[in-house]
């Protein structure tokens, strides 16, 4: 009775959610101005420079880019069986009274965005921070919420999200791994 | 992959991978160092104890930046105001200490070996600062770091390693973990200076200028006047006669040549100071770079150990989540 994985987004559903994202964040803070991209590592790296691309695309102009790894800042690191390679936070622009937009792929419990607002905190203190994923799946265990979501995926706990992106999977999709599955 | 030691006591048997993982971990931490706001709260409420048992600037104060950096409590107890002037044994004042229940113990001693004695009878993480002539761990990573950072890499290098090697633990712990790593090891000094099994290690010259002809890397090593006292050379003026790196005997290296120096330097012994402070010099670089390296060991370490005793509370009670 294994279940299979069920794809929710495909390739072109998740270009459509993105592109959507880029306008959206585009209406909300009126334009370009002051405002920087930080992902989360990984997969909200690559989300992120799509995002910078997109505004390229669209308004001509080159957001600054960021990247947060919140390895130190975990709450469960002592919990994780595998010690994970730091990969280290790359942010080389001030974020004193900028627009933040931080970006990762699946908002879940919601302890990932603490870490990295602790993280994004130390490095100054932006006018406002955005969240942006590209799906949120539900079950937050803290007080935090997506501004800009691809896809609200509703779950069961022992369900799992995968985001697959051509960069580093192979092909764009989000799938839905059915607890069996694993 | 990860790093599997419970301690940190030698290069010496780590694998290749486990030495790149610490440094790959050690060069993403740099950039906290380059921050407003030099901290992170990874460590936060862990206790980092250091027992130095040798005189030491730069290892003591990294390993106290790193520790601070990270958010841990550092406490340091050197050798000369301890309990040690009252005649406690070491395996006494580190009991004590252990009583404590600090979270890693950091212990220099002039006798090799003393930290695998501690890690045998001490139940917290060791880090090795420096044993005797035996090992210097944390000094060989950041010696890789910062070649690896200028070089570009570590295998197919021609790294010369110069001086009292014979009495040196710096160049014990480079050369495990430099031939590990695929470099090639050229061992320079008088006979008196390098130790019998020198030839195991790479090939050994006698003459400065053959030694480093064509080297990638020349990492110089301190000569430990406190150590002189049995004759190993005539004299100090002899032994820089032969032996001193100066910008003459660099010509012979490659043009893009680096060299490493452990510090404390001896101006004009075993190095020029034109060299010392010239553009080849990257001894600036490996300070910098032995604070990353020290966050780096004690973040891998004192996880490492808090993952284990998690690990075995949730083991007691048998099966008790995921049935299956």
């Amino acid at each position: 009775m294994s279940g299979t994985e069920r794809v929710v987004l495909d390739a072109q559903g998740v270009e459509r959610a993105l592109a959507r994202i880029t306008h959206e964040i585009l209406e909300r803070n009126k334009g370009t101005s002051g405002l920087v991209l930080i992902g989360i590592r990984s997969r909200g790296v690559d989300l992120a420079a799509r995002l910078a691309r997109k505004i390229a695309e669209i308004e001509g102009v080159e957001v600054p880019m960021g990247i947060i790894d919140i390895t130190l800042y975990r709450d469960d690191l002592t919990r994780a069986a595998e010690q994970p390679l730091v990969k280290g936070t790359d942010i080389r622009f001030p974020i004193d009274d900028r627009q933040v937009i931080l970006v990762d792929d699946v908002l879940y419990t919601g302890r990932t965005v603490r870490a990295a607002l602790d993280a994004l905190i130390d490095f100054g203190r932006p006018r406002t921070v955005q969240l942006a994923v590209l799906v949120d799946r539900g079950h937050r265990e803290l007080p935090i919420r997506a501004d800009y979501v691809g896809k609200n995926l509703p779950t069961a706990l022992n369900e799992s999200v995968e985001v697959r992106l051509s960069e580093r999977d192979g092909q764009d999709e989000v799938v839905l791994v059915p607890a069996e599955g694993r | 992959m990860a790093f599997a030691g419970r301690h940190l006591l030698g290069l010496e048997g780590l694998s290749a991978e486990e030495i790149t993982h610490v440094i790959d971990t050690a060069e993403s931490f740099k950039e906290i160092s380059e921050r407003d706001i030099k901290k992170v709260p990874t460590l936060r409420g862990k206790t980092v104890v250091s027992l130095f048992y040798e005189a030491s600037t730069r290892t003591r104060t990294s390993f106290e930046i790193a520790a601070k950096r990270l958010s841990a409590d550092y406490v340091n107890i050197s050798a000369s105001v301890s309990s040690a002037t009252k005649g406690e044994t070491l395996l006494d004042t580190a009991r004590n200490i252990a009583a404590m229940r600090p979270d890693c113990l950091i212990i220099r001693h002039s006798a090799s070996g003393a930290p695998h004695f501690l890690a045998d009878r001490v139940d917290c993480p060791i880090v090795n600062a420096g044993d005797g002539a035996h090992e210097h761990p944390t000094q060989a990573l950041l010696d890789l770091l910062t070649i690896r950072e200028r070089v570009g890499r570590l295998s197919g290098l021609t790294v010369a390693i110069v001086g009292d090697i014979l009495h040196s633990r710096v160049a014990r712990s480079n050369v495990h973990a430099l031939r590990l790593l695929g470099a090639e090891l050229r061992l320079v000094g008088p006979p008196t200076l390098l130790p019998p099994e020198a030839k195991t290690w790479g090939h050994v010259y006698h003459d400065l200028r053959a030694g480093v002809r064509g080297a990638d890397v020349i990492i110089m090593l301190r000569i430990q006047r406190e150590r002189q006292g049995l004759n190993f050379f005539p004299s100090l003026d002899e032994y820089s006669r032969f032996f001193c790196l100066t910008r003459s005997v660099l010509e012979e290296a490659k043009p893009d040549v680096i060299v490493l120096h452990p510090g404390p330097i001896n101006r004009g012994v075993e190095i020029a100071s034109d060299v010392a402070d010239g553009p080849y010099s990257v001894v600036m670089d490996q300070v910098t770079n032995g604070v990353a390296v020290r966050m780096a060991v004690l973040f891998l370490l004192v996880n490492r150990a808090q993952v284990a005793s998690e690990e075995q509370k949730t083991a007691a009670p048998p099966r008790l989540r995921r049935s299956g």
